[in-house]
């Protein structure tokens, strides 16, 4: 197995990590893929803690982190350097006790441009894991958009374990396949 | 199957598998619950943790085993990504490292249903990331 964030979906599933130890109730995540302008970009907002300006010049220093299990922090970093390696940018904004958002830009056509890869099964597990957080998805392409939060998949699901089978296979089929559909 | 395309499509999905299940006794006490928590920071998710965590979740729903798959942070054990912690009902959690999809296999067959330990323990003095 090789050390190398693969796909967006795999940024996803690690940057959300970072909001939900902000304390974040309220993720956004939009990915658009624009093949008319030659553009991917995919953005996460958070309603966390925050950083301030000092904390957030060091987030993509690989040598800082604020975590003390281990004394680096590669989740940020990994994602410029992709970025940048498909001929985009990186930016992180941020504000004390209002939120981070980071926004990863790619060249859509770029060889070095991260697969989307599984974003269905990345979004079902982050709901799965964190029953109190609210996540909002949108994916928007040429074609259209589309987007849902999860209390929406909640509130037509409520009753049921989001963990029984059925319901896990009716949720990535929906994300799957709305997906697919712009595409 | 048909395409699960719309909210209302997943609400007459789940109005067929609420009529179906019986509703679980454990669902309560989470305490009588099998706990598993994969390892999902970045050294875990190079490694292939979200693949495990599908495994965890797929194969223990088959096999009808009441658990409880969440994700966690790092736990410092990036060298032996990826890791899950298994907690037994009313026992110690335990740490298994370098988790494939054939060691998973073995901790639910072994550790998870018999009780049995077995190897790839990651020996330490545990405390979990939030204490």
């Amino acid at each position: 197995m090789s050390l190398i964030m693969k796909t967006l979906s795999d940024h996803i599933l690690d940057i959300i990590q970072n909001s939900i130890r902000a304390g974040a109730t309220l993720i956004e995540i939009m990915v658009e893929e624009n093949k008319m302008n030659d553009i991917c970009i995919l953005q996460i907002s958070d309603n966390g803690c925050g950083m301030d300006k000092k904390t957030m010049e060091q987030a993509t220093d690989p040598f800082f982190t604020t975590r003390k299990t281990r004394r680096v922090g590669l989740g940020l970093p990994l994602l410029k350097q992709n970025a940048e390696r498909a001929n985009g940018k990186f930016i992180i904004t941020s504000e004390v006790n209002k939120g981070t958002t980071v926004k990863a830009v790619f060249q859509y056509s770029n060889v070095d441009r991260p697969e989307l890869g599984d974003i269905w099964n990345t979004i079902y597990f982050t709901m799965l894991g964190n029953e109190n957080l609210e996540l909002k998805y949108e994916h928007r392409t040429n074609k259209g958009s589309f987007k849902f939060s999860s209390a929406e998949i909640k509130s037509n699901i409520e009753g049921v374990s989001m963990q029984q089978a059925e319901i896990r296979t009716a949720i990535i089929d929906f994300i799957k396949s709305n997906i697919k559909n712009i595409q | 199957m048909s395409k699960i395309t719309s909210l209302a499509d997943l609400k007459r999905i789940k109005e067929e598998v609420q009529s179906k299940i019986k509703l679980r006794e454990n669902s309560d006490n989470p305490e009588q619950l099998v706990q598993i928590k994969v390892g999902m920071a970045t050294c875990g998710i190079a490694s292939g943790a979200k693949e495990i965590l599908k495994y965890f979740v797929e194969e223990l729903e088959q096999q009808a085993v009441d658990a409880i798959v969440t994700q966690t942070g790092c736990m410092g054990y990036c060298y032996a990504e990826p890791t899950v912690e298994v907690i037994l009902p009313n026992s110690e959690p335990v740490v298994f490292g370098f988790v494939n999809k054939h060691k998973a296999e073995e901790i639910i067959d072994t550790y998870i249903k018999k009780g049995k330990l077995i190897d790839g323990i990651i020996p330490i003095t545990f405390k979990t990331i939030d204490e």
